[in-house]
């Protein structure tokens, strides 16, 4: 059974120089709560692993979406990530040399995460072949298997995996809601410590093992979100 | 043509291209201005790759950007009898050849197919998102795009910019003209009548070959 936690107690799991695998999409149901508290806290130098670098706004205009608050900080050295043209925070560090971004595909990006969850050495893919992306460093060589080319992708894990679930049971099985489960069902698996934000606490059985996305037993930690509409 | 009437012919263009329950997948831009552009009978599934299938745009009463956007960040809603799936499976489906087309913008194509629309090194990093395996994975990949910028030709000999992949480019739609891509080079197919053949050439860097069948583009 997960321990339960305050956002921010489950922030101050995390220290100075951690890995971190954030879920969202431009900041669509990122852990908000938790990525606020450890705005909060200060945590320095940690590395980033989340498609995007968040949103400088969200939808109802409050400022530093997702992990924008971390970026905006200075709280982050290294990023893997997939797109961060919409957040110009990140452009600005890169071209200090305070930030250094690793750009990977996004079908890639989530696929060496489910890798590393997998328990599997890699990823063979034809993304990126012919591209710069061979040159990479998360790119272990092109290897050639029965005629056909393909990037050998590393497996990417995290010290800690912060993600939001709509939905998340006592046993901390977890339900997302609309488009918010994308990266967050990979990185459940792939991370030593995983905490999940719950937008709802719902009693066992509230999601039917049928449609538990998430096994509860990958989850560590769960905050309570406090909302009453699950 | 001004640029906002360029940019609907280009789209309508595009429209003609897509089959009824085509599963399409739309880059940000131009791109999303061709449903409304559809033939009647004709509808697609939108596939958006942070994991919808059959997006639509909700009204502004189903909206719920904190739960549901497309690859945009803009709201959006899977349409009954879509799915919401996570983007393993999402660009499972892309790379495994289950997409039927994808359209997206280019900074650069050239005579080999060749695009490059992802980074200008030194001055825009922006990453390339989901663009590489779209266009590595789809079974169609259309290129929209203005057909020279601030006059200089797009359509080069060969790409300077990085790629984002080589040789996906199957068909490149301008308002000067749509362009096969053919293992012999570029083939121009159709030609918008407000130009000749030798504007288009003179717009463009890669030597073009005209279609035996040309046809006028409306």
């Amino acid at each position: 059974m997960p321990k339960w936690v305050t956002a921010a107690e489950a922030a101050a799991l995390i220290p100075d120089g951690a890995s971190i695998m954030v879920g969202g999409f431009m900041g669509c149901r990122s852990p908000h709560r938790i990525l606020g508290e450890l705005a909060n806290l200060g945590t320095k130098n940690l590395t980033l692993i989340c498609n995007d670098g968040g949103m400088p706004s969200g939808p109802s205009g409050e400022p530093l979406y997702g992990v924008a608050k971390l970026l905006a900080n200075r709280q982050v050295k290294k990023m893997y990530g997939t797109h961060v043209g919409l957040n110009p925070e990140v452009a600005k560090q890169m071209n200090e040399g305070f930030l250094d971004v690793s750009l990977v595909p996004q079908g890639s990006f989530v696929e060496m995460i489910r890798a590393y969850g997998a328990g599997l050495g890699g990823v063979l893919t034809p993304t990126g072949l012919g591209t710069i992306i061979e040159q990479a460093a998360h790119v272990h060589s092109v290897v050639e298997i029965d005629g056909k080319k393909y990037l050998l992708e590393r497996p990417l894990g995290a010290d800690f995996c912060l993600i939001c679930g709509y939905k998340v049971d006592k046993a901390g099985n977890i339900w997302y809601k609309g488009t918010t489960r994308n990266f967050s069902e990979a990185m459940a698996t792939a991370a030593a410590t995983v905490i999940v934000e719950a937008d709802n606490v719902v009693e066992l059985g509230g999601i039917p093992p049928e449609d538990v996305v998430t096994p509860g037993m990958l989850v560590d930690y769960v905050v309570d979100g406090g909302r009453q509409d699950g | 043509m001004d640029k906002e009437k360029i940019k609907g012919f280009i789209a309508a263009r595009a429209a003609r291209e897509l089959a009824d329950g085509d599963v399409v997948n739309l880059g940000v831009g131009m791109p999303t201005l061709i449903p409304q552009y559809l033939p009647a009978g004709v509808k697609l599934i939108l596939q958006c790759e942070n994991g919808i299938i059959d997006s639509i745009k909700p009204s502004a009463e189903e909206a719920e950007p904190e739960f549901a956007v497309d690859a945009g960040g803009q709201s959006a809603l899977a349409a009954p009898g879509g799915a919401y799936i996570d983007s393993s499976v999402s660009f499972g489906l892309i790379r495994g050849g289950h997409v039927d087309c994808t359209i997206l913008g280019a900074l650069e194509v050239d005579e080999k197919g060749n695009l490059a629309n992802w980074i200008i090194p030194g001055s825009k990093v922006p990453g390339m998102g989901g663009a590489m395996d779209l266009v590595v994975g789809a079974k169609k990949v259309i290129i929209t795009m203005e057909h020279t910028a601030r006059g200089k030709a797009k359509i080069l000999k060969q790409c300077r910019l990085p790629l984002t992949a080589a040789g996906c480019i199957n068909l490149i739609i301008t308002e000067m003209g749509v362009i096969e891509v053919s293992k012999d080079g570029l083939v121009l197919t159709e030609i918008n009548p407000e130009y000749t053949f030798e504007d288009v050439q003179k717009a463009t860097e890669a030597t073009l070959k005209i279609s035996e069948s040309l046809k006028e583009m409306a």
